[in-house]
């Protein structure tokens, strides 16, 4: 009897313009001032951003900017030498990796780091255990619950190598995958631990333009459901064409943030890709 | 970099191998391809096979199997005891890919745990039978297990190997100095498992090994179907990504110490039941049992065998544990080849790692790792 829908599927009124929601969104990742050391190199100076709910961030930036460094921050492999990284709320350092996994972290590698001997369906597989339960003994005693993860699993691991357009190599050893299928591997696999928050690393590194309009897709699609994506990537197209937003590093300062077109005009971004000296900007 | 050594070719090597995978594969291909009903028969053939090896009705048939130099049912119990030992050291060494150099010293903790609880020599007269103290055996053997672990299994590294290597090596001068634990002397008397027969004679007694040999088997049995049932699970594919790839797992969502620590206890586990039947077979249990090398032993049986492949342990510690004592008895220039065991040992390792370095009946990824490690080497910067 109080099964009445709250919510609408088509809202009655007109939704509010996009412009006016982005001021509103909820914050999901804050990057706080957040510095990082490597003995003399400074990896990360001072960046300072905020990723919103619902939206692509992409973080652009030359070689060596900082971006990857950014992305293992993020992840808890390297704890920040100041500042802080908050992911929905919560501060992450001090959180065990796997924590941050399960508080709904995903990522993916600029290489590509698979686990190679097992199926294209095993990897998948060890992603959606993030969120399973079975314990060693009922694993042991092969106990319902063993049984039911274990299809729920399959069954997930399935639908997103469909997904990704790989379904047909699932019980395919990783390491025999060509490169791109590799890469979508890498994608299927860190959806499956249900992130709230998406991050790859260059994922169309070492595509075709084909492709890469392919990925591209792929990216809106995994935002329609609802994930937000944190894009690291050097083509600028691909990055103009897919993101809301865009964060610029360069040598581990954030230089410029904004609208793609706004970034796409920054006469410090344009000197950064083009390699120009300081001074003659 | 190129290697200086001057072995076989890489193209020899190859054709070599090619060789044998083919051979092994036409065998794992038809297995796999078989149908079920041909599967379970073959499966229960062998089982047989081993269960009624041991009565001289049925081995004197087998021409030189039966070994010359010593009592061939007491030779099927000590190499039943190493073949459950390679199965527990398999899951640690071949599936979380952690480097146990002391593993023999989990087997110590079993046996004179039962030592130590049931024989009327020990300085705590408990005299529990042997039944009982089996699973405190289990049990204490798991908590070293665990103990060892939660320090070393956070590092990375060589530290695990070293760590272990001296665990065995401090149980075994434990073993040899202290005078709780009776070094030379030992314990004797300890009891044997329970059972008897129609006419009132023990089961167990001390002439024939053939029910020690049986109970070890069964229990080779069920401990083969626990250890298949984890590796076909969530915690055996977290086993393998942590062998794989540490980070890459840890960032999927896998807790990998907690993984690393139920390996290294289960491990433990099944060397403290092997340790326990030694001891209850046995009926004295003295510092001399736990020699190092035996450690070594055992971990080389299992990368002989196949490391990461429950069928390659059990060949490989089978095989290695048999050909030891076929040596006995056997002369050569007026030397007992037993003598020679290890040198032999040493010879077929170097062999197999330039020609088989996956092992003999590998898991198929661990031999395509072998693969890709070797194109590295020779490929170099
Ligand atoms: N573990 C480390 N130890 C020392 N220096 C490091 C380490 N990791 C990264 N760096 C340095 O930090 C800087 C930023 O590297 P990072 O990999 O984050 O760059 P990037 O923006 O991802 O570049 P690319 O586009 O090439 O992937 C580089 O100068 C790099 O050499
Ligand atoms: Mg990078």
């Amino acid at each position: 009897m109080s099964e009445t829908e709250q919510k609408p599927a088509v809202p009655a009124q007109a939704p509010a313009p996009a412009v006016e929601a982005v001021s509103e969104r909820e914050p999901l990742l804050e990057v706080d001032n957040v510095t990082l050391r490597f003995g003399g190199v400074v990896a990360l100076n001072q960046v300072d951003f905020t990723l919103y709910k619902g939206e692509i961030l992409g973080l652009i930036g030359p070689n060596g900017a900082g971006k990857t460094t950014c992305f293992n921050a993020m992840t808890g492999i390297y704890q920040p030498t100041e500042g802080e990284i908050r992911f929905r709320g919560q501060k992450i350092s001090g959180k065990k990796r796997h924590q941050i996994t399960r508080m709904g972290m995903a990522r993916t590698f600029q290489n590509i780091r698979l686990f190679p001997e097992m199926t294209a369906q095993e990897n998948v597989l060890v992603g959606a255990d993030a969120h399973h339960k079975t314990s060693v003994i009922s694993a042991l005693l092969r106990l319902p619950r063993h049984w039911r993860e274990e299809r729920e699993g399959r069954e997930k691991a399935e639908r997103l190598l469909e997904f990704v357009g790989i379904r047909h190599r699932m019980h395919e050893f990783a390491r025999n995958l060509s490169y791109g299928e590799q890469r979508r591997l890498e994608i299927a696999r860190a959806l499956a631990t249900d992130p709230v928050l998406l991050c790859l690393d260059e994922p169309a590194a070492g595509f075709n333009p084909a492709e890469k309009e392919e990925l591209l897709q792929l990216i809106r699609q995994i935002r329609d459901t609802g994930v937000t994506v944190l894009l690291i990537e050097h083509d600028m197209r691909l990055v103009m064409g897919v993101t809301d937003r865009i964060v610029v590093l360069e040598f581990g300062k954030k230089i410029a943030e904004g609208l793609p077109g706004e970034v796409r005009e920054d006469p410090k971004v344009i000197a950064a890709y083009l390699g120009v000296p300081d001074d003659a900007a | 970099m190129t290697t200086t050594v001057n072995g076989p070719s890489p193209e020899q090597r190859e054709a070599f191998t090619t060789r044998l995978r083919h051979g092994r594969e036409a065998i794992s291909e038809r297995w796999h391809h078989a149908p079920r009903w041909v599967r379970w028969a073959l499966l229960a053939a062998v089982i047989v096979f081993f269960y009624a090896l041991p009565n001289k009705e049925f081995y004197q048939y087998l021409g030189p199997i039966p070994t010359p130099g010593a009592n061939f049912t007491q030779v099927l119990f000590t190499v039943s005891i190493y073949v459950l030992m390679a199965v527990g050291l398999n899951i640690v060494v071949g599936f979380a890919g952690l480097l146990d150099l002391g593993y023999f010293g989990f087997f110590a903790v079993g046996a004179y745990t039962v030592a130590v609880l049931t024989s009327p020599s020990s300085d705590i007269k408990t005299l529990w039978p042997w039944l009982v103290v089996v699973p405190i055996a289990i049990a204490l053997t798991m908590v070293s297990g665990v103990m060892l672990g939660t320090p070393t299994l956070r590092l990375r590294g060589d530290y695990l190997a070293l760590v272990t290597l001296g665990f065995a090596e401090m149980i075994r001068i434990a073993a040899v100095s202290s005078e709780f634990l009776k070094g030379q002397r030992g314990f004797n008397q300890i009891p044997h498992p329970p059972g008897q027969y129609a006419d009132g004679r023990p089961v167990f007694g001390v002439l024939d090994a053939r029910p020690y040999y049986w109970l070890v088997l069964t229990l080779i049995i069920l401990v083969v179907i626990g250890v298949r049932n984890l590796t076909h699970s969530r915690v055996g594919r977290a086993w393998i990504s942590i062998r794989e790839d540490e980070d890459a797992a840890q960032l999927m969502g896998v807790p990998t110490f907690k993984f690393k620590l139920w390996a290294f206890a289960a491990g433990a586990a099944i060397a403290g039941l092997a340790g326990a039947l030694f001891a209850g077979k046995q009926n004295f249990v003295n510092s001399q049992n736990f020699e190092l090398l035996n450690s070594i032993i055992i971990l080389a049986a299992v990368i002989f065998g196949g490391s990461g492949n429950i069928v390659g342990a059990i060949v490989g510690g089978g095989l290695v544990a048999y050909m030891i004592e076929r040596f006995r008895g056997i002369e050569l220039f007026g030397i007992e080849l037993y003598e020679f065991r290890f040198l032999f040992f040493g010879v077929v390792l170097v062999v197999m790692m330039i020609f088989r370095p996956q092992g003999l009946i590998p898991n198929r990824r661990r031999a395509a790792e072998f693969k890709d490690r070797r194109k590295e080497v020779t490929v170099g910067e």
